[in-house]
């Protein structure tokens, strides 16, 4: 008879990192649907080639590396970041795009640092920013919500040939930098004129936040993140609303547009590359959503989820630093 | 040409402020710390076995100070070195120990009792007074204070002292690492009779 | 604003800490049914150490017949508690055995054969507390054994005993019990609540707190029923806890009943508070008001591989396999073995461990219940661990720590705040064995620190020792110049001019001798390491020996022609003295070099003829020597005996006066002869021995190998062999009997035996080393008078050396042909 020998806890939550990781995916979901709905059928080929390559690249790397390749793929992060990337790239992205972005974010900004858990930088946002400064152009079209190219025409896109119709347009983002300032003009463009915020992209982030409900729901993520996130971007476009109506878009409009319900409730609370404890948490998500609002309104980008979250990835340990809780037993935080 | 002059006499005002400030401030928060050979001397592993070539570890500690390298100590192991070269700002230097097995092991003198002829050699031996006995007596070892330096086996001349691995006690013992990524922290014990 | 992030806070009574877990609970299991009757097993098993603290310390011996009760083992130190034999029946056996520990490591225990009477030692149970007093009342704790039964088994008798500024708050007793599956205090407390309020009072007697506190969670709403009626009408409070594990730690507790923090590194009753588990009150009553000592606990068996779960009153040493047969143990289905709690508790290696004062708990676990852990996978820093810490640590960190020996830093991060209650580990999706890690790092803090403390106590040992050698030292010096002094002061009268050249001359020829010495030396480390120019330094050292030798002679001449200036003694003396040392010194050399010659020879070099002939050369010089010492003699017949009386002779060549050295050299020949002699049997026996062996072999061998026709061979074989051993053993007995004639001719001129030569001659020679030392390390600082005087001392140490190394010599030699022989 043979007994085990192990340190205790000798019992454990039935939890896993890889089960985590399939609810996460699972998740995302509803946006992705909606996304295909609006945008066409790119949104999932872009997904599906991402996850194919991040496993392929995880793999190789792995075995370069002298890892066990499956115990490693189980944990199931490679996959995640490759449909947060493929859902952040837009929906006329050709393969290349993808494979380079999906290839940069798994062996560099992932395995070069030691893989999962190592990295202080969330994977796919970098790149995503890749991507954004190599190919500004193929980075920023974007389809006019609703008119979704055929599946033939989705494919041609993703396969790299220009279909014979012409299907670029702007998002309400875009729109409303161009022209912010004038009433008018902002009135007159029905891509503005969503119930919530603008056409189409509201139901890509109601999408999303109910995937993220869902997460808080199962204790996947905690609520300090985005409930700081949102809170970041929505109180200063709420002030700055107030001030000037045809200037700063209302906060509904900010928080219901770009990748704004993605990162809140997927990428900014990927904790490998957060900050450490709950009010660490808090305080670098309330950053990021404020330098959101800062980049979309002032900056040169019309989105600005991907920079902010790997600017204040990089603010980590200095959030960390300060933000460390006391201890039992000791009196006021010690570094 | 006034502009850059001026700005050029800014320059050099800031930096003769500066460096003032900077110089004060060096002179008056100056840190008192211990001479560089206490600190190196707190790092050695006070075995005193002169395996570094010198006389006892403070010797050394003042021949490092003075440059000499600072991997030469085997009880103290990688440890030692790095601490050292962290003190120093030095390298990390691969442990020059000739590539003995056993450095770094903690042991310890043992004398076979009733072998000792109580010459009184290992006493003179011994850079700690780690033996006790007086001539023709018995010798014995204090092994708390031992600090496994070798040196009182060569004198012996009927060779009763032993150098043994320092046993663990319950009160020693201690959690080995985890096996790490990828390994389950457990292992299968055979039990018999149940 | 940042609550929000650490605790909320309901109203008091009752606090709440960061963190916690809720694990499943399976109580209900074992808590339905009495607490029962644990079994009488053949043996019991004591382990001296079942408290923390210092191990007890047997007072039986094996054989001793014990009753019940009787104390075996007596309390060692402050912190430590007695033990006694939980039935009658006799000590079998003190020795080591498998014990309660993680380590697996056998530990001294008392094991003892119940005869099955269990009859009582006689009992004095104490009506009236207060008419001991506190002290008296510690002390029957002490003697009783009390101990922590809930944790770590603290001496109780340490815990209540307070220090004079002390006051206690709040007197907390745990009743949480929040380890999944144990139920031992919740069954105590539903059926012997009075006797547990009991042992409260008396708690509260010792202690005097302004509130007894008591703890329960509200999972056990009989026992908080029961407990209430016990304590109806008192002071003390039972205030029920929220469910969550860990709300049993005694910090958690303490903060969860209070509001305070028990600051880091001190101890509960540093902040007013006392805690002590439900167990132990039981405990207290039963030794105070029942006179029955620490011999038996509730002990919970439960899991799934047993048929009776259930709690039972088990002895003390009972073998975990004996309480697991009682309660219907499914061997086949058994997985895992904890002892302790699901959390905190550890995997038994041996069912052979007996149950001590601090076996709360038994798991018999099957592999579906407890299933292998994982293996363990990246931490993806999720942050699960910091929101489980009850102690706000942030044990993501701590892990990384203590994963890459970053001991300083988790230190920093207060890894020594981690009270291992695994609540991080539990919820860790990535299945790190956190706890592990962390005991890991804290036990190589401790050793690390254990090591500095060591370091710090050699270098003061080796310190001190420098300074006490320094101080010899310096003492003998003083002897010195005041005898240098003396002497100085005995010469004034003599002329100066030739007292000076004399001085002079001498100084010069001690210059050269070393000098001859020093070049001796490096020319034999040259021999014996074959380097190239060895040649060159022995033709250096005879130079130099020649430059010696001619000084000596002025010498020589200088004193003869001064005899009447005022030193008449000194001059034979002198001379002789030179001489003995130019003998030792010579026969030395001479040795050596057949040494080398011989080594040369062993390996076939070749040079070996070269050094042979070298040697025979020394030889010759050494046998002059010996004629001139063995004339001058003859010439000075009583300067031998007028060495003694002689300040001045004892200055230059102290040991010269001693019988050691000038007896064997009075009668150089016959030892001489007898060395010859020695060495010319040892070849034969050597001889006849080898041959013996030889034929012996070929005996054998032909026994083996041959037939019966071979028999006249076999004979004659034999009988040859036997005439070798004759021959070989005549010459062992001719040779042991010379050797036996040489010794005790040593004994006879020295009165000493071989060890006691050896003995001098090392310390002479230790002498000698550190005195060349100090002059070389003077040599370049202190000034002309010190290094003349040193350079006096070292030579007389010299000689001294020189001295007994002869002695020692020729006693070796002989002994070297003893053990050649064996
Ligand atoms: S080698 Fe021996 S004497 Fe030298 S520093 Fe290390 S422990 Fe000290
Ligand atoms: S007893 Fe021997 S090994 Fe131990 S310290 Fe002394 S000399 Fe060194
Ligand atoms: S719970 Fe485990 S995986 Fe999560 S942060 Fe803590 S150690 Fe890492
Ligand atoms: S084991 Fe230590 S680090 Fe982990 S939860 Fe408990 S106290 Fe915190």
């Amino acid at each position: 008879m043979s007994l085990i020998n192990a340190p205790s806890p000798h019992t454990r939550e039935r939890t896993d990192t890889g089960a985590v990781m399939r609810r996460v995916i699972l998740a995302t979901l509803p946006g992705l649907a909606v996304l295909v709905w609006q945008f066409g059928a790119g949104v999932l080929f872009n997904v599906l080639w991402a996850a194919a390559v991040a496993l392929a690249a995880e793999a190789l790397f792995l075995r370069a590396r002298g890892k066990p390749v499956g115990f490693y793929l189980r944990d199931g992060s490679a996959l995640v970041t490759a449909v947060l990337l493929g859902l952040a790239l837009p929906p006329t992205a050709p393969w290349w795009l993808t494979l380079i972005g999906v290839a940069f974010a798994i062996v560099v900004a992932k395995q070069l640092y030691g893989g999962l858990g190592m990295n202080p930088f969330n994977p796919a946002m970098v790149g995503y920013v890749l991507l954004l400064i190599s190919f500004p152009v193929a980075m920023t079209q974007w389809i006019a919500p609703g008119q979704a190219p055929t599946l033939a025409d989705s494919l041609a896109l993703f396969l790299g040939q220009t279909p014979a119709d012409a299907f670029s347009g702007a998002t309400p983002l875009d729109t409303f930098r161009t022209w912010a300032g004038d009433a008018g003009a902002l009135a007159e463009h029905g891509i503005l004129q969503g119930v919530l915020a603008g056409r189409g992209w509201q139901w890509v982030n109601l999408a999303f936040l109910i995937g993220g409900l869902y997460l808080l729901a199962r204790r996947v993520i905690g609520w300090h993140i985005p409930v700081a996130f949102l809170a970041g971007l929505g109180v200063p476009a709420l002030i700055a609303h107030q001030i000037d109506a045809a200037r700063f878009a209302g906060p509904l409009f900010h928080l219901f547009s770009g990748g704004a319900m993605l990162g809140a409730f997927f990428i900014a609370t990927d904790p490998v590359s957060a900050a450490t404890s709950r009010l660490g948490r808090f305080v670098q998500a309330l950053l990021i959503g404020v330098l959101i609002w800062v980049i979309r309104t002032f900056g040169g980008y019309p989105d600005a989820v991907a920079f902010a979250v790997l600017l204040l990835n990089l603010a980590a340990p200095f959030i960390d630093y300060y933000t460390r809780p006391r201890a039992y037993g000791h009196k006021g935080a010690r570094s | 040409m006034t502009t850059v002059l001026i700005a050029i006499a800014a320059l050099l005002a800031l930096a003769a402020v500066f460096g003032a400030a900077l110089g004060f401030a060096s002179e008056k928060f100056k840190v008192e710390g211990d001479p560089i050979v206490d600190q190196i001397d707190a790092l050695l592993p006070q075995t005193q076995c002169g395996q570094c070539g010198h006389p006892g570890c403070r010797p050394y500690a003042e021949a490092i100070a003075e440059g000499e390298e600072h991997n030469r100590c085997p009880p103290g192991g990688e440890t030692t070195v790095e601490a050292l070269a962290d003190l120093l700002g030095r390298e990390v230097l691969p442990l020059d120990d000739d590539g003995a097995e056993d450095a770094g092991e903690d042991r310890v003198a043992f004398i076979r009792e009733d072998e000792c002829i109580g010459c009184t050699k290992c006493i003179q031996a011994c850079p700690v007074d780690a033996i006790v006995g007086a001539a023709k007596q018995m010798h014995t070892v204090i092994a708390d204070e031992c600090t496994g330096c070798d040196l009182c086996v060569e004198p012996c001349p009927v060779d009763c002292i032993d150098m043994l691995p320092r046993a663990t006690t319950l009160a020693t013992w201690s959690w080995d690492r985890p096996a790490g990524i990828g390994r389950r922290p457990e292992e299968r014990i055979e039990v018999v009779n149940l | 604003m940042f609550g929000l992030f650490g605790k909320a806070r309901p109203p008091a009574p009752v606090f709440d800490f960061p963190g916690g877990v809720h694990p499943p609970q399976h109580k209900g299991r074992s808590n339905g049914t009495p607490i029962q009757p644990g079994p009488l097993p053949a043996q019991l098993v004591l382990p001296l150490n079942m408290h923390l603290g210092a191990p007890a310390k047997p007072c039986v011996a094996e054989g001793d017949r014990v009753l019940k009760g009787e104390k075996i083992a007596e309390p060692v130190g402050a912190v430590s508690a007695a033990l006694h034999a939980p039935t009658s029946g006799t000590v079998v056996a003190i020795g080591p055995r498998p014990i309660q520990h993680p380590s697996g490591m056998d530990a001294l225990c008392i094991v003892m054969e119940p005869d099955g009477e269990d009859r009582w030692i006689e009992r004095r149970p104490v009506a009236d507390p207060a008419a001991l007093g506190p002290d008296g009342l510690v002390a029957l704790l002490r003697e009783a054994g009390v101990a922590g039964l809930g944790g770590a088994g603290f001496p109780t008798a340490v815990k209540v005993t307070l220090g004079d500024q002390q006051r206690v708050e709040q007197l907390i007793i745990n009743a949480v019990e929040c380890e999944p599956y144990i139920t031992a205090d919740d069954r105590l407390m539903r059926e012997r609540a009075d006797e547990i309020a009991g042992g409260i009072r008396l708690l509260q007697y010792l202690l005097n707190p302004q509130h007894t506190l008591i703890g329960i969670e509200d999972n056990k709403p009989e026992a908080i029923a029961a407990m209430r009626a016990a304590c109806a009408g008192s002071d003390m409070e039972v205030r029920v806890v929220p469910t969550k594990y860990p709300s049993g730690g005694e910090k958690q507790l303490i903060q969860l009943l209070t509001g305070k923090e028990v600051p880091s590194g001190a101890l509960p009753a540093q902040c007013g508070v006392v805690c002590q588990n439900v167990g132990t009150a039981w405990a207290i009553k039963r030794a105070v008001h029942d006179g029955e000592p620490l011999i038996r606990r509730v002990t919970t068996v439960t899991g799934d591989a047993v048929a009776r779960p259930g709690n039972y009153e088990t002895l003390l040493g009972t073998p975990v396999r004996d309480l697991l047969r009682h309660a219907g143990v499914d061997g086949e289905r058994l997985g895992r073995l904890v002892m302790g709690g699901p959390m905190m508790g550890f995997t038994l290696h041996d069912p052979a461990v007996p149950v001590v004062k601090t076996s709360n708990c038994l798991i018999a676990a099957t592999l579906e219940e407890l299933p292998e852990p994982p293996p363990e996978q990246a931490c993806i820093r999720c942050g699960a661990c910091a929101e489980s810490c009850p102690a706000s640590l942030l044990p993501q960190q701590l892990y990384w720590y203590a994963k890459s020996d970053d001991f300083e830093r988790a230190q920093r991060h207060d890894l020594m705040d981690c009270i291992e209650c695994g609540a991080c580990a539990y919820v860790c999706p990535s299945h790190i064995p956190l706890v592990q890690y962390y005991r890991y790092a804290k036990g190589e803090i401790r050793h690390q620190a254990a090591e500095q403390l060591k370091a710090d106590r050699a270098r003061e040992r080796f310190e001190a020792r420098q300074a006490r050698l320094e101080k010899e030292r310096e003492e003998k010096e003083a002897r010195r110049r005041a005898r240098l002094e003396a002497n100085r002061q005995k010469q004034a009268a003599a002329p100066a001019g030739d007292d000076r050249r004399l001085a002079d001359l001498k100084k010069a020829v001690g210059k050269a001798s070393s000098a001859y010495k020093a070049a001796v030396k490096a020319a034999k480390t040259a021999e014996a390491q074959e380097t190239d120019n060895a040649a060159e330094l022995r033709a250096r050292a005879d130079q130099l020996k020649a430059e010696a030798d001619r000084l000596k002679a002025e010498l020589r001449d200088a004193k003869a022609g001064a005899p009447a200036a005022g030193a008449p003694v000194p001059a034979p003396t002198d001379l002789l003295a030179d001489l003995k040392k130019a003998v030792g010194e010579a026969s030395g050399a001479y040795k050596a070099a057949v040494k080398a010659a011989k080594a040369a020879e062993a390996e076939g070099t070749d040079n070996a003829h070269d050094l042979r002939a070298k040697a025979d050369t020394l030889k010759a010089e050494a046998d002059r020597l010996k004629a001139e010492l063995r004339d001058a003699k003859a010439a000075n017949p009583g300067a031998v005996v007028k060495l003694a009386p002689t300040g001045k002779a004892q200055d230059n060549a102290p040991a010269t006066g001693d019988a050691t050295t000038s007896a064997p050299e009075a009668d150089p020949e016959a030892a001489a002869k007898r060395q010859k002699r020695l060495k010319a049997l040892k070849t034969a026996y050597n001889m006849a021995h080898k041959q013996y062996k030889e034929a012996h072999a070929a005996l054998e061998r032909t026994e083996r190998d041959a037939g019966d026709d071979d028999r006249e061979r076999l004979d004659a074989l034999a009988a040859k062999v036997d005439k070798l051993k004759a021959k070989a053993d005549h010459c062992r007995d001719a040779l042991n009997a010379l050797v036996e004639e040489a010794k005790a001719d040593i004994r006879a001129h020295t009165g000493k035996d071989l060890k006691t030569l050896k003995l001098e001659a090392a310390r002479a020679e230790t002498a000698l080393r550190q005195k060349a030392d100090e002059l070389a390390r003077l040599r370049d600082t202190a000034d002309a008078d010190t290094l003349e005087t040193l350079d006096g001392e070292l030579r007389a140490l010299d000689e001294e050396a020189q001295v007994a190394r002869r002695a020692l010599k020729q006693a070796v030699q002989e002994q070297g042909l003893v053990e050649d022989d064996q």
